[in-house]
């Protein structure tokens, strides 16, 4: 079955999820939100990933995979605990208002 | 003994370590007890060397103590030299010096109405300079090479900035404008420096005189390849030969810093303000000690100023001029320790005058004697002040002779010595040099013998107008009393040495005596050809300039004493029809306004233009933050980068990742 799916519709599909990841970042405010969209930005490589390691018949791709989210899970612990902080101090989710580095 | 001569250097340094480290905890009397003792150690010392050289007939004792810098084949020695020109300084700075020291306890403490003492607030810090000054001229007199004579010189010199602005928060002083009867306008005086302007002054002055002192030796260096006396003297006669110009560059450099430390024409203008420091200071430094080191380092190089016979003849004529430039300043001054001041500058020309006629016994003999006579004047008045609250105007004095009989004695005695009354110690010292400068150049036993009648008339103006007469301040008169015994020790032990004094010297025609000077000092010039140079004029000439000094000086005391006491309105009317000349003397030649225009006030201007156009404007402003601005500004450009909106980070990043990856693909 899976065959017949040609390894470019999972490449396009995991450009797709990284764009809307990508743009996400760049455009919501909502701290929490970008959190998200970093997670789907590495979940569209991760897909990319076992893609080509299907298609090369290679488990090295499935190796970093699961290296991948491993290392997502403790960023997402850190990024959360920044974000429960940032939120205890300055009162606030909305990215723009976190701006005490501004030059 | 000899070989334990270092120790009088290292006793007055633990003194000044235990006075200046602990001194102020153990309060006044301790103090008290040990500054003048270390003095009197390092005074037994000498006097111990002094009978050891005399049993063994000894010249000269080398002490080596230790190799100070040795570079390739420079090296040098920190050597003491006793001999008998270096013992003779030392026994008059540690023996006067320690009468003063003792006499310091006293006067540094003040007695109130009720016989509470107050010692001075800074009593530990007085004697810890005291000390470190008499440790500095004892480096000075007993170094074996020009080097450590510049150490203990400059050494002497920063004692001497210390001690005059000992009380350094005194202000200026104005004063009282001299008053010339009715219906005449009288002359206006300059105020008084503050000590810590004169201290000021003192130091910078004299520095002029010590960058020529400098450059000598840097020029006996190069010359000689060495900087001790011994090697420096055998090898001058040769070198004279082949470059005569070298040895006169040398004496005349080092002459220069001899008119600076010795207070001569043109750079005496400090030793006047250096009255500003307390009397015992006055009395050690001013007068006794450190300004005769110019004449001890001539003496010393007694060799070198032989082969210089032109630098001699100017010393001998700067040292006339002086004398007698200062002797009439003195005439009119009102400060009772500034006639004594002038009078010391005028001294010293006595002595310079000396050495430029190759008398250097004769100068040697009467720096001793000066020594105790001055230390005996300067203390009196100190006494004077003592007793009338630090009033130091002759024109609030007169009477006191009733109230102080001890300080009036022993001043009478200084001021017959200092005016050459006959049989007295001035008198045979200044004989001396004055037979010598007759057989060298009558010219100069003229203007000596001119100094002489004025110097016998200024010390017994001073003499009557505080001692005798009415009181004019009936006030100050009341408060008076005799100074206690710390102060009429020193002063009866130093007025036994100012009659006496002169029997060191005596003249070979008078009574038959040797003359215990010229000996003592002979082996000085042992290496001259001429060897010394006592006067061998005809006794008839010796008789009659021997007269003419005593009539001279009792002349100068009788016109004082007709002036002062007989008729007082004499010195009023003088003044009145001498005006512009009065003037002229009482504000010492406006010498210091001379000086303040030409050389203080530029040299401000200059200073001045410098910190504030140069300093301040161009290196601070200009360069330092001037680059401070441009970067910060460069920083402050720069940071509009960081708007702190995350997504311009994120967006920044992702371009970034764009143009590397397009950049491998696209290359």
């Amino acid at each position: 079955m899976i065959d017949q799916v040609p390894v470019s519709f999972y490449l396009l599909l995991g450009a797709i999820l990284f764009s809307i990841g990508a743009g996400g970042v760049l455009i919501r405010r909502n701290t929490i939100i970008i959190l998200m969209c970093v997670e789907m930005m590495m979940n569209s490589v991760n897909l990319t990933f076992v893609a080509f390691s299907r298609y090369l018949d290679s488990a090295t791709g499935q190796i970093f995979v699961f290296m991948i989210m491993a290392v997502a899970a403790v960023e997402v612990a850190i990024g959360l605990a920044l974000l429960v902080e940032l939120n205890r101090h300055k009162r606030a989710v909305n990215i723009d208002e976190i701006n005490s580095l501004k030059g | 003994m000899a070989q334990l001569m270092w120790l009088t250097i290292a006793l007055p340094i633990v003194g000044v370590l235990f006075n200046g480290i602990v001194g102020r905890r153990l309060g006044h009397r301790v103090v008290s007890l040990v500054g003048p003792l270390v003095v009197l150690g390092s005074f037994l010392i000498g006097a111990g060397a002094l009978i050891e050289l005399l049993v063994q007939g000894e010249e000269a004792v080398l002490v080596p103590l230790w190799t100070w810098a040795a570079i390739g084949s420079f090296t040098v020695e920190i050597n003491l030299l006793v001999d008998h020109l270096s013992l003779l300084m030392v026994l008059v700075v540690t023996g006067v010096g320690f009468l003063i020291h003792v006499y310091a306890t006293e006067y540094m403490v003040h007695k109130d109405e009720s016989g509470h003492l107050h010692p001075d607030r800074d009593f530990a810090r007085f004697f810890t300079f005291m000390n470190l000054f008499i440790a500095s001229m004892l480096i000075l007199v007993l170094g074996d090479n020009y080097l450590m004579m510049y150490v203990g010189w400059e050494l002497v010199g920063v004692c001497s900035y210390l001690l005059i602005g000992f009380w350094h928060d005194r202000p200026d002083q104005p004063q009282d404008p001299i008053d010339l009867g009715e219906g005449e306008e009288p002359v206006r005086l300059q105020p008084l420096l503050s000590p810590a302007a004169s201290g000021m002054k003192a130091f910078i002055v004299n520095r002029v005189g010590d960058v020529g002192f400098a450059l000598g030796v840097f020029l006996i260096w190069s010359t000689f390849g060495t900087l001790q006396f011994t090697g420096v003297f055998e090898q001058a006669s040769q070198v004279a030969e082949v470059t005569p110009a070298i040895i006169t560059w040398i004496t005349l450099l080092l002459f220069i810093g001899a008119i600076g430390k010795s207070a001569q024409l043109p750079l005496y203008v400090w030793l006047p303000d250096a009255m500003a420091g307390p009397t015992p200071v006055s009395a050690l430094i001013h007068a006794a000690t450190m300004v005769t080191a110019g004449i001890y380092m001539i003496a010393r190089s007694n060799v070198l100023y032989a082969l210089a016979p032109g630098v001699s003849m100017t010393i001998a004529f700067i040292g006339a001029i002086t004398a007698l430039f200062a002797a009439t300043i003195a005439l009119v001054q009102v400060d009772l320790k500034r006639i004594l001041a002038y009078s010391t500058i005028s001294q010293l020309g006595y002595m310079f005058m000396a050495v430029g006629v190759g008398a250097y016994a004769g100068a040697m003999f009467h720096l001793t004697t000066h020594a105790f006579f001055k230390a005996l004047l300067f203390l009196g008045a100190g006494s004077v002040m003592h007793a009338l609250n630090d009033v130091i105007d002759i024109r609030r004095m007169g009477g006191l002779k009733e109230k102080m009989r001890i300080t009036w004695l022993t001043f009478w005695i200084g001021g017959l010595a200092l005016a050459g009354f006959p049989l007295m110690s001035g008198f045979f010292s200044k004989d001396e040099i004055l037979a010598e400068a007759y057989q060298d150049l009558p010219i100069l036993w003229v203007l000596g013998i001119i100094t002489a009648a004025l110097t016998a008339f200024y010390t017994f103006r001073a003499v009557f107008v505080a001692f005798h007469g009415q009181p004019r301040d009936q006030r100050l008169y009341d408060h008076a009393h005799e100074s206690g015994k710390a102060i009429t020790f020193a002063l009866i032990v130093l007025a036994t040495l100012s009659i006496f004094g002169g029997l060191l010297g005596l003249p070979a025609f008078l009574f038959d005596l040797p003359n215990l000077m010229d000996n003592w000092l002979e082996p000085l010039y042992a290496t001259l050809e001429h060897g010394a140079e006592t006067a061998h004029l005809a006794l008839t000439v010796e008789l009659v300039l021997f007269a003419t000094s005593a009539v001279v000086a009792i002349a100068g005391i009788a016109v004082a004493y007709l002036f002062y006491v007989v008729k007082p309105s004499i010195p009023q009317n003088l003044a009145r029809s001498t005006r512009p000349i009065f003037s002229l003397l009482a504000n010492k030649y406006y010498v210091d306004e001379l000086y303040n225009a030409v050389f203080v006030k530029p040299g401000l201007t200059l200073a001045r233009n410098m910190a504030e156009g140069i300093d301040t404007w161009l290196i601070d402003n200009i360069l330092v933050d001037g680059l401070a601005k441009v970067i910060g500004w460069c920083g402050q450009q720069l940071s509009q980068l960081q708007s702190g909106y995350l997504r311009h980070y994120a967006l920044a990043t992702f371009i970034g990742v764009l143009v590397v990856i397009s950049y491998f693909f696209l290359r």
